[in-house]
């Protein structure tokens, strides 16, 4: 039930926030449009564990702001790289993916991909190592030491 | 600030026409999906920045609109590349 | 003065956003194959809009329009890793071999695009 609380509560603020002409009529027709969305929602069966709303945390802002400074810095790297391309050591790497949750494997193969320099190639499917294609040796080294894998297990907080 | 925003505009035209002859030379259809899929996130930024150069506010929605269909273009074209069929259901297994 | 600082800080985050773009742009024509030039689409998808959205921000200050902004930046922000993914995986799964280190130092660093 708190999945519907939560999905209706993100459509009304997206719709507030595009619709910019506050109106008794427009009210309504965005009252219907949220209705409609939740309803379709629940005849797909498509609402699931990224509708809890104990997912969102302090915690999850933490681990964007620290995400975007890697991606800065990964940036430069590879925008060094694509001036001196002498410098790439393109390389196929696996590795483990220690997250409990389907949740904490798909943020952090999906913030390897973020940050330039490393794109994930194939996850698998019983989620405990991945494949990922980095392009600078120094990706590879920080992949090794697992340093945005363990921020995510924090980020996973206690395993459910 | 009109000489800025015209700056960046040209930056972000100059990518676009990076990505255009990546997609147009290949070689293989996945550079082409590259190239496209460059092209497409440019143009939302490259209509983001027209709206803020033409002072036409309204633009910004297109832009919003358009990095969605951008994102499910590309999915499309690589479903209908691996599967040859856009309502294939199943993905083939590969691992 | 405070209004003076924000539109230096706008000017400085949108040329330096567009300016990476033009590099990773470049970096897509360049680079070697097809998993290299995923990393350099990867800098024009990333930094470009955070730059690029941030500097717009900061001219409109508290507007819808930021809003709208950052609601891009956000998609954009989620949906690329997807389609990263989702390329590099195709392009395994069709048989595409990355360059590797030794190909690479086999053939020079002649890219196929000369």
């Amino acid at each position: 039930m708190r999945y519907y609380f939560t999905l209706a509560v993100t459509l009304v603020i997206l719709w507030l926030g595009l619709s910019g002409v506050y109106k008794p009529l427009l009210f309504a027709l965005g009252a219907a449009s949220v209705a409609l969305v939740v309803w379709l929602t629940e005849r797909m069966e498509v609402l699931g564990a990224e509708h809890d709303p104990a997912t969102l945390s302090w915690r999850l802002l933490v681990y964007w702001g620290w995400l975007v400074g890697q991606v800065i810095l990964s940036n430069i790297a590879v925008a060094r790289a694509v001036l001196d391309p002498r410098r790439i050591q393109p390389t196929l790497i696996q590795v483990p993916v220690r997250q409990q949750t389907n949740m904490g494997r798909v943020t952090y193969a999906n913030s390897i991909t973020l940050t330039p320099g490393t794109v994930t190639t194939w996850l698998a499917s019983n989620g405990d190592r991945a494949q990922v294609h980095a392009l600078l040796a120094d990706a590879v080294e920080g992949l090794e030491t697992d340093a945005m894998g363990q921020r995510v297990q924090w980020l996973e907080g206690k395993p459910r | 600030m009109t000489s800025v925003l015209l700056g960046t505009i040209l930056a972000i035209l100059t990518t676009m026409a990076l990505a255009l002859w990546r997609a147009i030379r290949g070689p293989s259809v996945f550079d082409t999906i590259v190239g496209v899929n460059v092209f497409g996130t440019k143009t939302v930024l490259l209509i983001a920045l027209i709206a803020y150069f033409s002072g036409n506010n309204d633009l910004v929605d297109v832009a919003l609109v358009y990095a969605l269909i951008n994102f499910l273009a590309v999915i499309a074209v690589l479903k209908l590349v691996r599967q040859r069929d856009l309502a294939a259901s199943r993905e083939p297994s590969d691992d | 003065m405070i209004e003076t600082l924000i539109t230096v800080l706008s000017a400085l985050m949108l040329l330096t956003g567009g300016a990476f773009a033009v590099i990773g742009g470049v970096g897509v024509v360049r680079f070697p194959d097809v998993y290299t030039r995923l990393h350099a689409g990867g800098v024009t998808d990333t930094i470009a809009p955070l730059l690029i959205v941030g500097g717009l921000v900061l001219q409109s200050g508290w507007h819808l329009l930021s809003f709208k902004l950052l609601l891009i930046l956000l998609f954009l922000l989620f949906t690329t890793p997807t389609a990263s993914h989702a390329t590099a995986r195709a392009a395994m799964a069709a048989g595409i071999e990355p360059v590797t280190r030794d190909g690479r130092s086999a053939s020079g660093d002649s890219s196929s695009n000369t």
